[in-house]
């Protein structure tokens, strides 16, 4: 096989096809694939504006599935199911902080962190110091979340997100595109660089592809590992405070819908489950296939029932392109 | 991590041995504790009766915790096991509303439910183990789709069951609520599952998947068995839904599936695969059922239960894993 590639034009030939499989190149050839069959279904589904909306969208779960991203590339089977709690509760807590006064955005973004930081920080500790299985811990968190939600909403009104972060989100900000994209370009850069270009990104590699190696090798494990889980709480906490800017004021369980999708964008993307190998990159476009395929449904006149057949299919169909995993060998 | 090179203990101890033979030792001391303080706070939370409609209210928990411990058996995980329960909800309903509501219709139904049941499991299984997807994002897409499934054979929720079906379930027989026949039949074909080979295959498949293999276990149709046992038990867990809720809703079980994760976890399986029971489970769904109970009977106000109830669940997680490793390590 290699012999007979051996040939330049072969070389060509599968220098080609090994660039269709990168997880990357996938999602963005099924993005104009699902733009084009979008606006064949309904003329001006890939109009400026929609598709500057659609970018809203992405954004918001694209923030969100950041943190994920960093979880699940830190390995030992890291996974953050209490991201959705923590979108609500930023969001509860944003808009009462800010109270719908464009003075109280600063110290709204700083209440929000530390409250995503908090929950991150509990997770991290649950799952380095009582070594719990992420899953678990983050399962257990989104419970006591929820029923904090609860207590919260009884007690206080929902709150009004200020005009400020409201235009923010919503409206042109620079060059015609809202503040929130801005945020959202910013985001995936200083992504991009931590885990290309500093010790600490390398690390999250490191403890993802083989935690003991890294231990021997002087990197601080407990600490990488809390980190990582602090990281996913306050990116769950920014998709919060942005999700109140864009409805407005926020409402029971906004959070609960970014749980999984969050983990589907990193998988589509091309991040392993596994951890230590991947990027935010693809997660970017995994998040802007996930939210096309979404709209171009809810564009479609179907039953619901039918939409949610068709979302799932295609999810699965969506995986099988993405490479499945290695079958057993003796 | 750091811990891996440590020597092991020479010589286990009395505790760590019986931990070792019995894994959900822990949830059952976590049970009696728990079982106890709803003594204290309401000594009429012990009564036969309030112990009746605890078990009646959980045996759909109970079965869909056994239900998602085949397949954590093997390593993999279910998350569309609660949309399962919603699909053979509305389709057992709608089929017993079509054909009459007599005794023939409700068995009719339940045969197809089962079947129902079987085939969403198949499909995981072939998705899963077959087609070699990832179990969680895999088995989120299908839930998606079961759910979308659910939804067309029932669009709103609320049609009712007929009343020969929740009165049986609700009904008492020679003394005996039926649920404890439920739960003795259960008991029965636990048993016969557990003298079959498939369990222990399951747990070796969990344990090493590589190993197996090499040992010459069929690894994937081992999975897709475990995905079968899995559809069923959501199935017997849709019935006793209906039983107890006596109407169809397309959303009833959705909220149910991370509760039967952490239902295994309590229980003292290792979520990772290849260790753990089934009778564990059953007693973790138990003990997420008196965590309930108790956090009512101690008087929280209503709108702090959703929290004390977390809180409580999570500390128990935490407290079962702890020791189970302990007795492990």
């Amino acid at each position: 096989m290699t012999m007979v590639n051996e040939t330049g034009a072969g070389k060509t030939g599968a220098a080609i096809s090994e660039f269709l499989k990168r997880p990357l190149v996938i999602a963005l050839v099924l993005i104009v694939v699902l733009l084009f069959a979008g606006n064949a279904l309904s003329p001006g589904f890939a109009s400026g504006q929609q598709i500057l909306r659609l970018l809203i969208v992405a954004a918001l779960l694209g923030i969100v599935a950041a943190g994920q991203n960093v979880v699940i590339l830190g390995g030992r089977e890291g996974i953050d199911l209490s991201v959705g709690g923590v979108v609500s509760l930023s969001a509860i807590v944003g808009g009462n902080v800010m109270n719908g006064a464009d003075i109280g955005i600063v110290p709204a973004v700083l209440a929000c962190l530390a409250v995503g930081g908090f929950f991150g920080l509990l997770n991290g500790l649950g799952v380095t110091l009582l070594r719990i299985p992420p899953l678990v811990m983050t399962l257990g968190m989104l419970g006591v979340l929820q029923g904090l939600l609860i207590v919260v909403r009884q007690g206080i009104p929902s709150g009004q997100a200020a005009p400020g972060l409201s235009s923010f989100v919503t409206q042109p900000f620079l060059f015609g595109l809202p503040g929130i994209i801005w945020l959202w370009v910013l985001i995936g850069v200083l992504m991009a660089l931590m885990l290309t270009r500093t010790v600490f990104g390398h690390r999250i590699y490191a403890i993802g592809s083989n935690e003991h190696a890294a231990y021997m090798a002087g990197v601080p494990v407990k600490l990488m590992r809390v980190s990582v889980f602090v990281i996913s709480g306050m990116f769950a906490a920014v998709a919060g405070l942005c999700l109140l800017g864009y409805s407005g004021s926020s409402f029971a369980n906004v959070g609960e819908q970014y749980m999984l999708p969050s983990i589907i964008a990193v998988v589509f993307g091309g991040t392993s489950l596994a951890g230590g190998k991947g990027g935010y990159t693809g997660t970017m476009a995994g998040a802007v296939l996930l939210v096309i395929l979404q709209s171009i449904l809810t564009t479609v006149n179907i039953a619901d029932s039918g939409r949610q057949m068709v979302f799932g299919a295609t999810l699965l169909l969506l995986m099988l392109l993405y490479g499945r995993g290695r079958a057993m060998r003796a | 991590m750091a811990e891996t090179g440590s020597a092991k203990a020479p010589t286990p101890g009395g505790f760590k041995r019986l931990i070792e033979r019995y894994p959900f030792l822990p949830a059952l001391g976590i049970l009696i504790i728990l079982l106890a303080l709803n003594g204290i706070f309401s000594p009429n939370s012990l009564s036969y009766r309030s112990l009746t409609g605890l078990v009646s209210t959980y045996l759909a928990l109970i079965m869909l915790a056994i239900a998602q411990t085949y397949v954590i058996f093997a390593g993999d995980i279910d998350l569309s096991a609660g949309a399962v329960v919603s699909l053979v909800n509305v389709v057992i309903i709608v089929l017993m509303e079509k054909m009459g509501g007599g005794g023939l219709a409700v068995f009719a139904a339940l045969g197809v439910g089962v079947l129902a049941g079987l085939v969403c499991g198949l499909i995981n299984g072939i998705v899963v183990a077959g087609l070699r997807l990832q179990a969680i994002v895999a088995t989120f897409a299908t839930s998606i789709f079961f759910t979308g499934f659910a939804l067309w054979v029932m669009p709103v929720a609320g049609t009712p069951a007929p009343a020969l079906f929740w009165r049986t379930y609700g009904s008492k027989l020679l003394g005996l609520p039926f649920v404890f026949y439920i739960v003795a039949a259960l008991a029965i074909l636990l048993f016969v599952i557990s003298r079959t080979r498939l369990a222990l295959q399951l747990l070796s498949v969990g344990d090493d998947a590589q190993a197996a293999y090499q040992t010459g276990l069929p690894v994937t149709p081992i999975r897709i068995k475990g995905y079968l046992l899995c559809g069923l038990f959501s199935a017997l867990a849709a019935f006793c839904v209906t039983g107890d809720t006596a109407s169809g809703d397309p959303l009833v079980g959705g909220k149910m599936t991370l509760f039967s994760v952490a239902a295994v976890v309590l229980g003292g399986s290792a979520l990772a695969g290849g260790w753990g029971t089934v009778v564990g489970s059953l007693l973790g769904a138990l003990t997420i059922g008196l965590i309930n109970s108790l956090v009512f009977f101690i008087g929280t106000p209503s709108e702090w239960q959703n929290f004390v109830q977390g809180l409580a669940i999570l500390v128990v997680l935490m407290a079962g894993i702890l020791v189970g490793r302990r007795a492990r390590a």
